[in-house]
């Protein structure tokens, strides 16, 4: 689905951040992204939503170079990914159930099938009770189940959540990542960035380590070792 | 599409209420901006027809010598009318001339008695000339000098004249272009301030479009509302001008009036009403929206 093939980031005069990065991402896969911050993680993922382009390299879906895609067409393909952030980036003004509505409406897509999907969302990520609350009257995790609601709301093929547990406490980080299991199981491929160490090792999936902005260890149900 | 552009116009309408406090602000900008260059046009028609009225006011009289036929006189005229910077040519003749004097020194009983005293009429007939422009009279003096004119010509008051005209053709032309250099600048200036209040209230949504990046919205969505809001600042503003305007000409129309008769901004203000409205309108709208625009821009490559 997703492929990296020799991409160097090099920001001016000569500050590498990634070096030499070849990764394939199947369809449906659970993928961790871990190490040391600066590893190069975040690097990684704004190559990836087409935030940056590279200095060199490609990096294709579904064998088509992302970097050849039109401005205007951005928003479109855009929409195939969802992403979750350890800020949240809700819009403050607007009620849970409204902060999932308006991705759809930004998608252009009717009021009855928007009324529809935002309750199934809400169910999913388990906060039917909370439509109506404000970000400033949830709690962090009940935030970024909202916020992955939103990320959800195209029923995007990729999910991309970059260090989503960063401002939660222990209880809170595990019912987000069984939330991200869940969202795999149900066929969307995730990455997940984190450097938390409990949850690569408690998860067992596919882990992808950098170091220094090179990938130093790829194995499937990987421990976080350095 | 059209859900979408309805979702505009309403994300449109709540970015400018929300921002009541901002939005008051960039209405304000724009509301002196329109201000001041509606009263630097009218500021124009005051100076245009108080230069029409002074051109109107000088003329060149040639006067003819007294054996001079009348026929002579009338064919002088027939060339000058044909000129192209002649308006209008009036004829006086000798008896006219005397009637004018007569009527204008009537009180005058020394001067009335001691014409009554000479036998002949000893006033000259004359053509007053009116050019369309003052700088136009040295054009009209220099054909008079012709030789051909010489022996039925006694004298040109122009000579008399000249400082005045030639100031006064300076003054004119200097207010004219000193006006509109003046309305250029302040017009632009006004533009530039209504332009970066409209700016600081994109700032203050950056997260909020940074947000409806990342949900995968068009550029359009992302920037319709801000245009949106944009066009409402400046109706509103527009609105706002004219009913500053309209009781801050009707207080002041009477006054200027008096100091110079002839011109009566109330009355141009109540006959160009609607073209002035849309002129406003105009204004408004494309500075509020073209700011946004170009405000929004640098948002929009993310």
């Amino acid at each position: 689905m997703i492929k990296f093939k020799q991409i160097y980031k090099i920001y001016p005069p000569d500050c590498r951040a990634l070096e030499d990065i070849n990764l394939i991402i199947s369809e449906q896969e659970f993928i961790c992204v871990a190490g040391r911050s600066g590893a190069g993680k975040s690097t990684l993922i704004r190559l990836l939503i087409r935030e940056e382009a590279p200095s060199q390299g490609q990096i294709l879906w579904h064998n088509h170079d992302i970097f050849q895609i039109r401005n205007r067409d951005l928003p479109f393909w855009r929409r195939q990914i969802g992403m979750i952030f350890q800020d949240f980036r809700l819009l403050p003004e607007k009620t849970a159930y409204e902060n999932i509505a308006f991705a759809m409406e930004v998608g252009g897509r009717n009021n009855q099938e928007i009324k529809r999907d935002v309750s199934q969302l809400l169910k999913l990520v388990n906060l039917v009770e909370r439509a109506d609350h404000f970000p400033s009257q949830l709690s962090g995790g009940e935030k970024q189940r909202v916020a992955i609601a939103r990320a959800l709301a195209h029923r995007p093929k990729l999910l991309i959540a970059d260090e989503p547990t960063g401002n939660l406490d222990g209880l809170h980080t595990w019912d987000i990542i069984r939330l991200l299991i869940k969202i795999n199981e149900l066929g969307t491929t995730v990455v997940l960035a984190t450097h938390d160490r409990e949850i690569i090792n408690g998860l067992e999936k596919r882990v992808v380590i950098l170091e220094k902005g090179r990938i130093i260890r790829d194995e499937q149900g990987g421990r976080y070792i350095l | 599409m059209f859900t979408s552009l309805i979702r505009v116009i309403k994300a449109g309408w709540l970015g400018f209420w929300r921002n009541r406090w901002l939005s008051a602000t960039a209405i304000g900008m724009i509301s002196l901006a329109i201000l001041g260059i509606i009263s630097l046009l009218l500021m124009n028609v005051l100076i245009g027809s108080l230069i029409t009225n002074l051109e109107d006011k000088i003329d060149v009289s040639v006067y003819f010598k007294l054996d001079t036929s009348e026929k002579d006189i009338l064919e002088t005229r027939k060339e000058l009318v044909k000129l192209n910077e002649v308006r209008s040519v009036e004829y006086v003749s000798r008896q006219e001339a005397l009637n004018r004097f007569k009527e204008k020194h009537q009180d005058n009983q020394v001067l009335i008695q001691s014409l009554r005293e000479l036998e002949s009429n000893p006033l000259k007939a004359s053509l007053n000339i009116k050019a369309q422009m003052a700088s136009q009279y040295e054009n009209v003096v220099g054909f008079l000098n012709q030789s051909k004119y010489q022996e039925i010509i006694d004298k040109i008051n122009y000579l008399e004249n000249k400082a005045v005209i030639a100031r006064l053709s300076s003054i004119t032309t200097t207010i004219r272009q000193g006006g509109l250099l003046v309305l250029i600048i302040l017009a632009f200036l006004a533009a530039l301030v209504s332009y970066n209040t409209i700016r600081l209230t994109i700032y203050s949504s950056q997260k909020e479009i940074k947000v409806m990046k990342l949900v995968g919205a068009s550029n359009w969505f992302v920037r319709g509302p801000f245009i949106i809001e944009g066009a409402i600042y400046g109706i509103i503003a527009a609105v706002i001008a004219l009913l500053v305007l309209h009781p801050l000409l009707w207080y002041l129309a009477p006054k200027i009036t008096a100091y110079l008769p002839g011109t009566d901004l109330y009355y141009f203000f109540q006959v160009n009403f609607v073209a002035l409205f849309f002129l406003q309108l105009a204004i408004g709208i494309t500075l509020g929206t073209v700011s946004s625009w170009i405000a929004i821009r640098r948002y929009l490559d993310i």
